[in-house]
């Protein structure tokens, strides 16, 4: 029966090859992207961080900034 | 009209919707999965090696969608000269490259042991080729040309003449004798295919399109953030 489903009347190694591609390629593009995604949110907070207190104020009232802030789960 | 492309909706929308298309990504693909390879039917002649066309068909339709809505809003950024158009665009570029490697690879896969041979330089085969290369250097021109706006400029360009490509994929097996059969679905016409077997398709299709919508919600927070990077330092 499992034998069977590996097999898929010769079959197999295409059909499964085929997915297992499709599937790999899905996992590497999510993990590329969440890394950079991720690296990006760091870079934004330690820039965040060092900003002097008068543009801290001004950055810290754009909607934009706080949404970002926010998303990336910073304790700033 | 162009409130609604405001980049601080759009991001704010994408932090909600990201958790939810993920959540809806795994099931329908997990669904979409055991329907393919386990209760979908073999066919008459293929055999099981028509199992593959679960991946290959979804993959190609979408990786064609994207090059169309990417080239549709070049042209819009000539006409509007709205950069976040662009930004959209780049967001939509890296799963609609991937989609075309998954159609080119699997296809060659499904291509031994229907036609005998991974590879033939057949109109359609060729044709999505092509539009891999497109992918590869629309992709490109932002790493490539470091002025924004003359990058802006390029990738414009080569989605708008690439265009072109897209109806040479679609009707290569009508114009030319191809190793491809014809459309077996089409909008306007009655499915040539058998209920049992685009009930799989029809649901693979809405995983893959549910994924590309995931990296595009993901890829234009990363750029978005990208931009605010370098307004932080201008401040």
């Amino acid at each position: 029966m499992i034998s069977d489903l590996i097999l898929m009347n010769g079959y197999g190694l295409y059909v499964w090859s085929a997915f297992a591609f499709t599937l790999l390629g899905f996992l590497s593009l999510y993990v590329i992207i969440s890394l950079q995604l991720k690296k990006e949110q760091k870079r934004f907070e330690e820039n965040f961080s060092a900003l002097t207190d008068e543009k801290y104020n001004v950055a810290i009232n754009q909607e934009i900034y706080k949404e970002i802030l926010k998303y990336s789960g910073s304790k700033i | 009209m162009f409130e609604y492309f405001n980049p601080y909706r759009i991001f704010k929308i994408n932090s909600i919707l990201q958790k939810i298309i993920f959540f809806c990504f795994i099931l329908v693909l997990s669904i979409g999965l055991v329907e393919a390879l386990f209760l979908s039917p073999e066919d008459y002649l293929q055999k099981d090696s028509v199992r593959i066309m679960y991946v290959h068909v979804p993959a190609a339709w979408i990786s064609l969608g994207i090059f169309s809505t990417i080239a549709f809003l070049s042209i819009s950024v000539f006409i509007f000269k709205n950069k976040n158009l662009i930004l959209i665009s780049k967001s939509l570029a890296p799963s609609g490259i991937l989609f075309t490697l998954i159609a080119l690879v699997t296809g060659s896969i499904w291509g031994k042991p229907t036609w005998g041979t991974w590879w033939a330089w057949d109109a359609r085969i060729t044709s999505m080729l092509v539009l891999l290369i497109l992918y590869a250097l629309y992709l490109l021109s932002f790493r490539i040309f470091k002025d924004q706006v003359r990058s802006n400029k390029i990738s414009s360009m080569i989605a708008i003449f690439g265009a072109i490509n897209i109806p040479v994929i679609k009707f290569s097996v009508d114009w030319w004798n191809t190793l491809h059969q014809p459309a077996s679905i089409s909008l306007t016409e009655k499915s040539a295919i058998h209920s049992s077997m685009l009930v799989p398709l029809v649901i693979m299709t809405a995983a893959f399109a549910l994924f590309s919508v995931l990296i595009f919600l993901m890829k234009y927070n990363t750029e978005l953030i990208k931009i605010k990077n370098k307004g932080l330092k201008r401040l």
